[in-house]
């Protein structure tokens, strides 16, 4: 292992293998922020179930683009291939099953579309698939409880909803390397987003689902700016002992 | 509420007491449902909500280094072991809600300083090698306090410590692989596991509690088999099982009292510096304010959370979260 900064095959296998291996390493690691200051016991456990499972996932997908840890420790921000949504800090409660939500309905769809595929990802994809119907069923089980619960959680849950929206139409940008009917994967997230959203009582927002320049930006290496933090805190130690072994 | 026997006056009581004491001595276990003296009830309280309040409070110096950890299997590992402590404080919670405590009334208990949780978690992590000295350490003496319990006279209590006592293992085997893989690297590595051990020793011995002479609950709790060994028993333990595995780990413990006793066939060891223990347990260590601010702060913050789980749960007739 050298501290150099490392950079990426652009095979379009290593390229989708590292646009689903950041989205599950960068999701992974903002859950992760919440131990300790869960709401209530059952969501330590619960947020700490999903962050494992996601790190595990992306453990197996940096793996087939390279070696894990050079991937995760040792790429600057630009070199990250994950959508801008899954970076987003986490905020209140809300804000962070907003984040699951719209994150969960998508890996659950394209995870299933892979898995019923024969490409090299099918594999991996069958097997997470099953973790993701629960991020899935969790994110679910909450947005109803917020939206239809008291006047307040309603409120933050409709402005997460709409505050996460922006960073949503990313997630149906095509990504080389992956065979994926993209307008299907949009239309079945879009109907199950509403189903769950309506009888939250909550309201689909109906801003665009992307910002001014940054279609497909995260695949592409640009980042929100809180991100930069995030790796500046996750890549600290790592980097701090060039060579090391853990 | 668990039922407690109708007060059918003094006699009763006693009769119900020489069954309680058979049991106990016959090492049978006493159910929820089972007549208990009131004292035996409130001890078990104490010590139980104690524990819990030790597995969530004990979560935060290591979820401290979650977001640095500096490779993703010790990630996972990490985050692993902080899930498993808030599950153990989830077993606890409702071992003592079988003694008809529920979990709200004891979190409000610690929350505003009416119940303890254990001293050690008042100390920062400052390196990554804590997390490994803790795990060593901390779940290492936590086990050599807790295996006893699992045959302690409650039931539900004994019966939630088996569970917790296989994954605290586990926890102190990665602690010691965590420093192992320190000492063995680089020389910035192993002075940070060495300094790691330094700071988080003497802490860890007074997890046992104070000295025989001063402990002030221990007879009762031995007579009723919650307790099984003193303090100083289960002190001298830990010592004598540490001293091997540091010197396998290639690192040092700070003590020059330190050494072999061939009458005893224990270790002896220097004397702790109990000023400091009374002075953490009085508030005044580096963290307190700091572990229970954080613990207030999440559930305030998670107030309004917990209000539309119970509405809806309301609305809708089902179980909140
Ligand atoms: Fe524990
Ligand atoms: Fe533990």
């Amino acid at each position: 292992m050298t501290d150099a900064p490392v950079t990426l095959g652009e095979a379009p296998l290593a390229t989708a293998a590292l646009a689903l291996g950041d989205d599950a390493l960068v999701l992974s690691h903002r859950l992760g922020e919440w131990a300790g200051h869960a709401p209530v016991l059952e969501e330590e456990v619960a947020l700490a179930n999903i962050a494992l499972d996601l790190l595990g996932q992306a453990r197996t997908l940096l793996s087939l683009a390279g070696d894990e840890d050079e991937l995760a420790y040792l790429r600057e921000e630009r070199s990250f291939r994950n959508a801008q949504l899954v970076e987003q800090p986490n905020g209140d409660f809300a804000r962070t099953i907003a984040r699951q939500l719209y994150f969960s309905v998508h890996q659950h769809l394209l995870y299933g579309q892979l898995a019923a595929g024969d490409g090299p990802f099918a594999p991996l994809a069958g097997k997470a698939v099953k973790e993701v119907a629960y991020h899935r069923d969790h994110a679910e089980h909450w947005t109803l409880r917020l939206g239809d619960g008291t006047e307040e959680s309603h409120a933050r849950m409709q402005r997460a909803l709409d505050a996460l929206w922006r960073y949503t139409g990313e997630l149906f940008e095509p990504v080389e390397g992956l065979s994926v009917d993209w307008t299907a994967l949009r239309e079945g997230w879009l109907a199950a987003v509403t189903e769950v959203v309506e009888r939250a009582t909550l309201k689909l927002p109906d801003g665009p689902q992307s910002g001014a320049w940054t279609a497909g930006a995260g695949r592409q290496g640009i980042h929100t700016e809180p991100f930069g933090r995030m790796l500046a805190e996750m890549q600290h130690l790592h980097r701090s002992h060039p060579g090391a072994s853990w | 509420m668990t039922t407690m026997a109708p007060d059918a006056g003094a006699q009763d009581t006693t009769a119900h007491e020489a069954v309680f004491d058979a049991a106990v001595a016959a090492e049978e276990r006493i159910e929820p449902r089972d007549w208990m003296p009131d004292a035996y009830r409130a001890t078990l309280v104490r010590q139980i909500a104690q524990h819990a309040h030790s597995e969530i409070i004990g979560m935060q110096p290591e979820a401290n280094w979650i977001t640095r950890a500096p490779s993703l299997r010790r990630k996972a590992i990490l985050m692993a072991k902080v899930q498993d402590e808030a599950g153990h404080g989830l077993y606890l919670y409702s071992a003592a809600e079988t003694l008809g405590t529920g979990r709200d009334e004891l979190l409000d208990k610690l929350h505003s300083g009416r119940q303890k949780y254990s001293s050690i978690f008042n100390y920062p992590t400052l390196t990554w090698a804590d997390v490994g000295a803790i795990g060593w350490l901390v779940d290492g003496a936590a086990i050599t306090n807790q295996v006893p319990l699992c045959r302690c006279s409650y039931g539900p209590y004994a019966r939630a410590m088996v569970r917790i006592c296989k994954e605290e293992s586990f926890h102190q085997r990665q602690g010691y692989e965590l420093l192992l893989a320190l000492s063995r690297g680089t020389e910035a590595q192993h002075a940070m596991a060495q300094d790691a051990v330094d700071r988080w020793w003497w802490p860890s011995l007074m997890m046992f509690g104070p000295p025989d002479a001063e402990s002030s609950h221990s007879a009762q709790s031995m007579a009723w088999k919650i307790k099984r060994h003193s303090n100083d028993e289960l002190r001298q333990r830990f010592v004598d099982i540490c001293v091997p595995q540091a010197a396998s780990l290639g690192l040092t413990l700070p003590d020059p009292d330190l050494r072999w006793n061939e009458e005893r066939g224990h270790h002896d060891f220097g004397a702790i510096d109990w000023t400091e223990f009374q002075d953490v347990l009085r508030g005044n260590g580096p963290c307190n304010d700091q572990r229970i601010g954080q613990r207030r702060r999440a559930h305030e913050e998670g107030a309004w959370v917990r209000e539309a789980a119970a509405a809806y749960a309301a609305k809708h007739g089902k179980a909140t979260a």
